[in-house]
């Protein structure tokens, strides 16, 4: 029978969609747990230097410190750092930061330029017509600091000529395998951190506040870029494991399915037969 | 005795954290002793080492640079680099000297950046440092 036929078909079709799934998901666990390594790794680092800055900000009296730092009040620009993975199959991951830079974006409605890191970003903020002012593709899975420079670069070298006012920067944030969180943080300027007045005493800068600056406003936005890059790796690679999982266990609950309805039309047709044949007899006698 | 909070970071890792009596760091305009209830200070670091005491332990670090920030009960130290004086390999240290010697000697060869030639020479004679000190001390223990 036709039908039969093409049942088995299509479970040997979903079989050998399991056996992709598989070996996706066994791919990304492995990507997944140097990732993940990787991510955690960075954020004392990261967590310490925005501690740090945002303390000098909070007791710098009056005067800015650094180029970098200083806020502006009329907001003309914003620059966002979109950071995506290049590749999908990673269950809502590429959706969720999508949406919410996208979202983002009409709330500021504000003239906003867009440094798209990876490719899956890139493809959507050039579909829904933004302006692209930089675009990276291709990092690999454990990009090393270096390689990230050109992007900290364009921020740390168009933000003191004033050619953007606040830089923002999204990515999917790390939490545990199960769960990643699309977020969108500022970079620049940097918040004062809240210290009480009691504690409000102007630090000491050796050699002084200015060649300080210069050599921690850099680190630090380098590093920030570096690590939230990190962390949506990690992200991804976590969440293309889960989606895999489960698509490997839905292919498998449908193959179930499927055997249970081939076997079910097998035994109606082999019933069949026999009542043809026993009618057949039936009828000769 | 009051003690004052110490942490040590470096790109890849937390490397210390700690309640600490003093710390003791290379400070770019020379050597700086931290004890609790010090006035806010913001300094670059230059390679050296860094010793934090604590009753009487003292744990000893190779720094190749870095940030310090103090606060009056606390204190960070971004570090570009920090190794304890135990993983120190000498051997490598002593290797990493050498080439770098090697490359001053011939100081307007091509492709080498003096600075940073010279940097890495600082950066290698500071983990000899650290670690021969530890080395000294060890049999007294």
């Amino acid at each position: 029978m036709a039908n039969i036929r093409l049942i088995k078909r299509r479970i040997k079709g979903v079989k050998s969609i399991a056996k992709i799934t598989k070996a996706m998901e066994m791919i990304a666990a492995s990507k997944m747990r140097k990732a993940q390594e990787r991510g955690l790794a960075g954020r004392p680092y990261s967590e310490k230097i925005t501690q740090v800055i945002s303390n000098l900000m909070a007791v710098s009296s009056g005067q800015p410190l650094h180029p970098c730092l200083t806020a502006r009040d009329d907001i003309k620009k914003i620059t966002i750092i979109h950071i995506t993975p290049d590749r999908g199959l990673a269950g809502g991951l590429v959706g969720n930061i999508n949406r919410m830079t996208a979202r983002f974006i009409l709330e500021k409605n504000v003239n906003t330029g867009i440094i798209a890191v990876g490719r899956k970003g890139l493809d959507f903020l050039r579909r829904t017509g933004r302006k692209i002012e930089a675009e990276f593709t291709g990092l690999g899975d454990y990009p090393d600091l270096l390689s990230t420079l050109p992007i900290s670069h364009i921020v740390l070298d168009e933000y003191p000529k004033g050619e953007t006012d606040e830089v923002y920067i999204a990515y999917t944030k790390f939490i545990n395998t199960m769960a990643q969180e699309a977020v969108i943080e500022k970079l620049l300027p940097v918040e004062p951190a809240e210290i009480p007045a009691a504690e409000n005493v102007e630090y000491i800068y050796e050699p002084d506040s200015s060649a300080v600056l210069d050599g921690l406003i850099p680190r630090f936005v380098e590093m920030q870029v570096y690590h939230a890059i990190l962390e949506s790796i990690a992200s991804e690679q976590s969440a293309r494991m889960v989606a895999m999982r489960n698509a490997t266990q839905n292919a498998k609950d449908l193959v179930d399915d499927l055997t249970l309805v081939y076997n079910k039309a097998r035994q109606e047709m082999i019933t069949n037969e026999l009542l043809d044949i026993t009618g057949g007899t039936a009828a000769l006698e | 005795m009051a003690t004052i909070k110490l942490d040590i970071v470096t790109a890849e890792r937390l490397v210390y954290s700690d309640e600490v009596d003093i710390v003791i760091a290379p400070g770019i305009d020379g050597e700086l002793g931290i004890l609790p209830r010090h006035t806010p200070l913001m300094t670059m670091l230059q390679p050296g080492e860094l010793i934090a005491r604590k009753g009487n332990e003292e744990y000893s670090l190779a720094i190749s640079g870095g940030f310090l920030e103090v606060r009056p009960d606390r204190v960070i130290v971004l570090a570009d680099s920090a190794e304890r004086a135990e993983e120190i390999d000498i051997a490598r240290a002593e290797e990493a000297k050498k080439r770098a010697e090697k490359l001053m000697s011939e100081k307007y060869a091509p492709g080498v950046d003096a600075g940073s030639v010279e940097a890495a020479l600082r950066r290698s004679m500071v983990r000899i440092k650290v670690a021969e000190r530890r080395k000294k001390k060890a049999p007294r223990i």
